[in-house]
């Protein structure tokens, strides 16, 4: 179709709000198909009217008519006149070609809304396509780069491949050639070696020849006299006899030396069955019991009890017999078992283990391990603390050492020191001496002291004794008296106090001091007795004047 | 730790009798055989020329005089002064003499090694042994004296003919797969001979007594092969010295290598003891110089004190790397000797002339390194207890022991260099050996 335009009849009716302006350009024409496609919407009656009104008035109806009749001829639609140059109408004719319009219009409708579909659709289509293909020309670049990349790399590869196949080959050239070169000089040199070695046996021949044909007296053997062969025996003529013998000699002590040889090999062989053996028991004992792994027990079970029984009985036999093939394959492959199961054991108690150090929940393990690192590291600073000390004793000791070797001088420092410590122990000594005598001399002193004590408490006790009779005394005669007496003896005992107390002060002044003289104490025990013995009735408050002053002296 | 008088010697020729009572030494043509403890000359013999070899018989009654020059072997007795006897090869020329395990024997190798001739002083027989093969060590003798084995090569092949010493009747003859044997040694049991191959081949053969081949041993093949071996006294072990600087033990029963020992220049191993020798600087007194000199003083001054340091590992050695082109170059194991007790082996690696090397052989490691001023000259072990003597031809004599090290100055007048030195059988005492002297050192039971 082309293009066509509908003319635009100017606004013609007052309700113009309906006319609208349509324009539909349609033309076949690039992208921008989507915008602009306008429908016809069915106008309103009223519109209609003004619109089709606009076409065709009532002045210029045979014009429209007659320019009707021609489109629609040029359409291909029959003619709307009864007559070719007539002006009456066809009705039918006319009823006919609006139908066919209408169906027409349906259809170009129809077929308007599928060419747009299509063009959505393909507008569509176009994006996508457009997008995979940047996206492809995108991904074409980088595999051309790459591709670029790994070419140069594969270049270079080769080419140090080939160089070094080339360094390769050059060098197995020139080992070969060395090679060939040593192999030749060998043959040569062997062959010339022959060459002169027959030679010089023509040489040795001739000379031989010649030194035998000379007989010459010279070579000879001037003795005085023969000497005895060295084990005492005669000397024997060479027989047959003497070869065999000889021969028998020899295979004699290369026997000898075997079996002794084949000894030893026995012994440490016994040694390492034994050894073996203990091992297998240790590895037995060592695996765990029999019901933790009942499948495998039990089917090696009765397989090892046999094999065990019947090495339990060939050991006994053993001693005696010669290795045994089967006794020594069985004691091997039942250790090799016993070792398995072992390894297996062990395989399965690390992984518990390992199993419960994964999980570390446990406060125990996690307090263990802090307790191990601990005592680790307490044990690693008592080493290094060992290990100083051994580092500075060494080299206390090696200058000690060296010293000696390098000076003298050092040796006198050294017996310098030793001077010194001496005299300073000397002096102790002294000091130690003089201090034992004084406390001897204290200690003495405190004896005498303490005798003087005891004899003067005896004394003392004697006097109460006696202080007390006499007191006793006078209380009996005094009671016969009368009160006067008493008093009077009281008052006496009272001056006789005084005098006793005043008596008492130089004798407790005497006692007083330490360092007093024993002759004076013997004499004080005997004035005391002296004392007691005079004056009886004072003897009685004695007692208790001479604790307190005694007390109050000694205190 | 006492020391004799200095005696003259030439030649080197001074030799501990078997029975550990005299001493034998030459000077020129004389042999003077003094008493070991006290150094009084016993008896005093007069040969025709100078002496070049001198050797004692088993049972120290004998001693025989080689004179190489002259091929004449003067052989004298101690019991009897007067008795001599003399044998002259004559036109053919000796080379090398020896007695036979018997000590009634004697084996003269003729020039040009065309036969040995087998002297006998008990009777008037004479054996000839032909085609002796000229190499370092051609006759081996059983430790018990029963079986003599000698190298021969005929036609360009080597072979081993055994002797019974007894009435020297040939035991077997067998062929070995050498190419050019360099040596024979008996291993202590007497019952397996190492039959080893010339350093340019890397091969040690094992015989049996009844000519068996037992085993044979190559380490690797082209470089130069073999320069030392040793048995041990119980002939478990065979140590092969080598010129790669390395030892390499076989053991007796399967004559596998069971273990390897290297020799690098540089220690690292904490384990192990580096002894160094240091000079110590001796402290002379002035006021005690007089004029003229006193022997003890002279040798003060003049002789450097040394002592023993333990260097800290890693220690590194003095490494020479010989001459590539001259042959018997002085690089790998070029002494080897085991300890009488089985339990050390000593080892010198020629490209570290100053050091000695001592192994544990019952943990087979390294246990110490002994480094000396010096290179090293000899050393022999103690014949009854694990204590090794060494010497670097300076005056002094080294001696280690598992105890410890001590290095000990030989109060002497003059230079002596000790060069070679000899251990007395009872180990109570050993002879130190230079150029123009020798001394005795007497050990007492308590050193080191």
């Amino acid at each position: 179709m082309g293009d066509w335009k509908t003319v635009t009849v100017p606004v013609l009716s007052s309700d113009s709000k309906n006319i609208f302006q349509y324009t539909s350009e349609k033309k076949i024409s690039p992208p921008s198909m989507n915008s602009q496609v306008l429908r016809l919407p069915l106008p309103s009656s009223k519109s209609m009217h003004s619109f089709f009104s606009a076409f065709c008035t009532e002045e210029n109806i045979e014009q429209s008519i007659s320019y009707l009749n021609r489109e629609l001829t040029t359409l291909g639609f029959p003619s709307i006149y009864v007559e070719p140059k007539g002006k009456e109408l066809n009705l039918i004719s006319i009823i006919n070609c609006m139908n066919e319009l209408l169906v027409q219009q349906h259809k170009n409708l129809r077929a308007q809304e599928e060419v747009e579909m299509q063009h959505l659709k393909l507008g569509s289509d176009m994006d996508h396509l457009q997008n995979s293909y940047a996206k492809l020309k995108e991904q074409l670049e980088l595999s051309k780069r790459e591709i670029v990349g790994l070419q140069e790399r594969d270049r270079q590869l080769q080419s140090k491949n080939r160089n070094l196949h080339q360094l390769l080959k050059n060098e197995k050239d020139e080992v070969q050639k060395l090679q060939n070169i040593i192999s030749s000089r060998a043959t040569q040199y062997n062959h010339d070696m022959k060459r002169k070695e027959r030679e010089y046996n023509k040489l040795k021949e001739r000379l031989h020849q010649l030194v035998m044909n000379k007989k010459d007296k010279k070579i000879a053997m001037e003795v005085l006299n023969y000497v005895g062969r060295a084990d005492g025996k005669r000397g024997a003529w060479r027989t047959d006899k003497t070869e065999a013998r000889n021969e028998e000699e020899m295979y004699k002590v290369l026997l000898s030396d075997y079996e002794q040889r084949q000894k030893q090999l026995l012994v440490e062989n016994a040694e390492l069955k034994k050894v073996l053996q203990q091992m297998k028991k240790e590895i037995i004992s060592l695996l765990p019991p029999q019901k933790q792994k009942p499948k495998e027990r039990s089917e090696d079970g009765p397989v090892l009890s046999d094999l065990e029984e019947d090495i339990g009985e060939l050991n006994k036999e053993n001693m005696w017999e010669l290795s045994c093939e089967t006794v020594r394959e069985q004691l091997t492959n039942s250790i090799r078992k016993q070792w398995r199961m072992l390894k297996n054991h062990v395989e399965k108690l690390d992984n518990q283990v390992s199993r419960v150090h994964l999980r570390a929940l446990d406060d125990k393990d996690v307090i263990s391990r802090e307790d191990h690192e601990l005592e680790t590291e307490k044990l690693e600073l008592e080493i290094q603390q060992c290990k100083e000390m051994i580092k500075t004793q060494q080299q206390l000791l090696q200058q000690q050492l060296m010293s000696p070797c390098d000076d003298d001088t050092t040796l006198l420092l050294q017996d310098c020191y030793l001077l010194e410590e001496r005299e300073r122990l000397q002096e102790e000594w002294r000091l130690f001496r003089e201090q034992k005598k004084n406390f001897e001399k204290e200690r003495r002193s405190f004896t005498e002291a303490a005798i003087r004590l005891g004899l003067e408490r005896k004394a003392f006790e004697e006097d109460r004794g006696a202080w007390l009779k006499q007191q006793f005394l006078s209380m009996s005669t005094d009671h016969k008296h009368s009160e006067n007496v008493t008093t009077s003896s009281s008052d006496q005992d009272g001056r006789l106090l005084n005098s006793t107390s005043q008596q008492r002060k130089p004798h407790c002044t005497l006692s007083g001091p330490v360092s007093a003289e024993p002759c004076q104490t013997s004499q004080y025990v005997s004035r005391n007795s002296s004392n007691a013995a005079s004056k009886k009735p004072a003897g009685d408050s004695k007692p208790n004047q001479w604790e307190e002053s005694d007390e109050g002296e000694i205190e | 730790m006492n020391f004799s008088e200095p005696c003259r010697l030439s030649g080197l020729l001074g030799r501990i009798s078997p029975d550990g009572r005299c001493l034998a030494s030459c000077v020129q043509y004389r042999l003077i055989v003094r008493d070991v403890s006290t150094l009084q000359i016993l008896q005093l013999y007069t040969c025709l020329d100078q002496i070049q070899y001198v050797e004692w018989s088993s049972d120290s009654l004998f001693i025989l005089c080689a004179m190489y020059k002259r091929g004449i072997v003067q052989v004298w007795s101690l019991e009897q002064p007067d008795w001599h006897c003399k044998i002259d090869e004559g036109s053919a020329g000796l080379v090398a003499s020896c007695w036979s395990p018997d000590g009634r024997h004697i084996l003269n190798t003729t020039e040009f090694h065309l036969r040995i001739t087998v002297w006998s002083l008990c009777t008037k027989s004479v054996s000839y042994i032909k085609y002796p093969k000229a190499c370092q060590q051609g006759i081996a003798f059983t430790k018990d004296g029963r079986y003599m084995a000698v190298a021969e090569r005929r036609d360009c092949k080597d072979f081993v003919s055994l002797f019974v010493c007894s009435d020297w009747q040939l035991l077997r003859h067998f062929d070995t797969e050498t190419q050019d044997l360099f040596g024979i040694e008996w291993a202590p049991n007497g019952c397996v001979l190492a039959v080893w191959d010339t350093c340019l081949e890397y091969k040690i053969l094992l015989y049996s007594l009844d000519g068996r081949l037992l085993s044979t041993y190559r380490a690797y093949e082209w470089s130069l092969g073999i320069k030392s071996i040793a048995w041990s006294p119980s002939s478990q072990f065979l140590a092969i010295g080598s010129y790669d600087e390395k030892v390499r033990i076989l053991n007796h029963v399967t004559w596998k290598k069971i273990a390897e020992f290297e020799h690098p220049a540089t220690v690292a191993n904490t384990k192990t003891v580096v002894y160094k020798e240091v000079e110590k600087p001796s402290a002379v007194e002035m006021e005690r110089l007089s004029f003229p000199p006193t022997r003890a003083l002279s040798s003060s001054l003049f002789s450097t004190q040394s002592k023993y340091d333990i260097s800290q590992v890693p220690v590194s050695f003095q490494y020479i790397k010989p001459v590539a082109d001259r042959a018997n170059p002085k690089m790998g194991i070029g002494m080897l000797a085991f300890s009488p007790d089985n339990c050390f082996l000593a080892t010198k690696n020629d490209n570290i002339p100053n050091a000695v090397w001592i192994w544990d052989i019952q943990k087979l490691k390294l246990s110490v390194v002994l480094e000396q001023l010096c290179a090293i000259q000899s050393f022999q072990w103690d014949p009854r207890q694990p204590r090794l003597a060494v010497c670097t031809g300076n005056s002094k004599v080294y001696l280690w022991s598992p105890a410890g090290c001590v290095s000990v100055q030989v109060p002497m007048e003059g230079d002596f260099q000790i060069v070679s030195l000899c251990w007395h059988p009872s180990g109570d005492s050993m002879a130190l050996l230079s150029k123009e002297n020798f001394c005795m050192c007497y050990l007492e039971r308590e050193e080191v």
